[in-house]
């Protein structure tokens, strides 16, 4: 939902695990520091509320493509309604690790019905700009796969009984993730970022975009702390 | 036997017309006497040789738990809350009110999701969201809602707790800052959606104003004739 009488801006980052998009947030929001911005980072799947009882019906696979679906929503909506929307009306500038793409993908692949999920998180904004960090599968897989032994059941989509293997199943899951993605990238006019690229050349880019797309003068905080 | 059907497209991995036995929601206020009501209907259908599972609202091993202690904090914004009550509904159903009508069980759901729509409804939800979210719930084979007065609901309410609930009250609203103005109020609300509700979902009104025996005589009469009706082509 577009609504120009909101002050902030709103900047989300989508993309595979291992495509490098937290690391990248998080060198746009030093940046954006540095600048005295006024800006704000939220997680996926990090309010403290709902948190409790996501890890339980994980840990005990408690969840159907449902249920994990909008348990994931009540996460979002707590995070969206008590943060993301009063710092937007604020005039911050807000930073979204994954944002309602996240679901429209994964949750879309559990085989929620994709209108559905769009009518759910129709509370929330569209970002003003979406940053899809899109990298080869195989790098991807290579990168989560390099420095962990262990992968999650849910993470690897282990409830779609793709295969009995957990890392064949994390392959296969991402790889329709990716489809997915692809599709929403057209969909939702993601801006697209080459994530093979070196990590600096990567955050040149970011911060180039950003900077044509926002004013930033008009977010530095003006009282000095 | 009609099969079994949602109101719009069902959860992924869930075929209604595979469902066998009778889900009957019986509906209705706080302290309305319902879920009294429903234990009576319970012994009685275990009585006639029907295998009963009984259902209720925040009663998921999932966010259960969740949603009693967020309620103690009284820190979520309401649609916060409806989606954790959602998430509530719908592992419930998925993962009692579905293997047991799989199983051929009759399910007594001491309330439904007419209740959490009702009650976003009073605050201030978006109608054409609240529906969408509640889409994929399976169509229950019969809803009664029992009602009361708002007068007869704070006298029950009293004479039971001698206290009124907070939630009960609509106190997270702010309609009023005097607990009983509230109630009264907030009870009337609820009821004024649930009037609306009725006719887009269709339930039987039983009038709650009268004896717990009659209302279950009335219960079982209408019972009765569904399970006839269910049962006739077997």
């Amino acid at each position: 939902m577009a609504d120009n009488t909101i002050p902030g801006t709103l900047v989300a980052v989508e993309g595979l695990d291992g495509s490098g998009k937290s690391t990248q947030i998080h060198l746009l929001h030093q940046w954006l520091l540095g600048l005295r911005c006024k800006v704000f980072f939220s997680e996926w799947n990090s309010s403290a509320i709902v948190k409790g009882a996501t890890r339980k019906g994980k840990k005990k696979q408690l969840l159907t493509p449902t249920t994990f679906s909008l348990i994931h929503a009540t996460d979002f909506a707590d995070r969206y309604e008590r943060q993301i929307s009063p710092m937007l009306k604020a005039g911050y500038i807000v930073l979204c690790d994954r944002y309602s793409f996240t679901a429209y993908a994964r949750d879309g692949v559990r085989g929620c019905d994709p209108v559905w999920l769009r009518k759910l998180y129709g509370f929330a904004k569209d970002p003003d700009v979406t940053l899809y960090f899109r990298v080869p599968l195989e790098t991807a897989l290579g990168r989560i796969l390099d420095g962990r032994t262990n992968l999650k059941y849910f993470e690897a989509g282990m409830d779609l009984g793709l295969s009995s293997d957990i890392y064949e199943s994390f392959r296969l899951f991402q790889q329709m993730v990716m489809e997915h993605y692809d599709k929403l990238a057209e969909e939702f006019h993601f801006v697209i970022i080459d994530a093979t690229r070196p990590i600096p050349v990567q955050q040149e880019t970011i911060r180039s975009i950003i900077s044509k797309k926002i004013d930033l003068a008009a977010y530095t905080q003006r009282l000095m702390r | 036997m009609s099969p079994k059907k949602c109101y719009e497209n069902p959860p992924h991995g869930v075929d209604p017309s595979t469902l066998a036995g009778a889900l009957i929601v019986i509906e209705g206020s706080d302290s309305s006497g319902r879920s009294t009501q429903v234990r009576f209907l319970s012994e009685w259908l275990e009585q006639k040789g029907y295998a009963v599972t009984q259902t209720g609202l925040t009663r998921s091993q999932l966010v259960g738990n969740a949603i009693t202690a967020a309620k103690q904090g009284n820190i979520l914004s309401p649609r916060t809350m409806s989606l954790f009550y959602a998430t509530d509904f719908y592992d419930q159903m998925e993962n009692v009110i579905i293997p047991s009508l799989r199983a051929g069980y009759i399910v007594l759901a001491d309330r439904y999701f007419y209740t959490l729509m009702a009650r976003d409804l009073v605050r201030g939800a978006n109608p054409d969201w609240v529906e969408s979210l509640y889409s994929m719930a399976l169509v229950p084979d019969a809803v009664y809602f029992i009602m009361a007065s708002s007068k007869n609901l704070v006298e029950r309410t009293l004479s039971a707790h001698n206290s009124l609930d907070y939630w009960e009250s609509g106190m997270d609203i702010g309609i009023s800052r005097d607990w009983y103005e509230s109630f009264v109020r907030y009870q009337k609300a609820l009821r004024a959606e649930y009037n609306n509700l009725q006719k887009k979902y269709g339930f039987e009104m039983i009038d709650a104003n009268r004896s717990i025996n009659s209302v279950q005589r009335i219960l079982r009469t209408r019972i009765e004739s569904v399970l006839e009706n269910l049962y006739a082509s077997v």
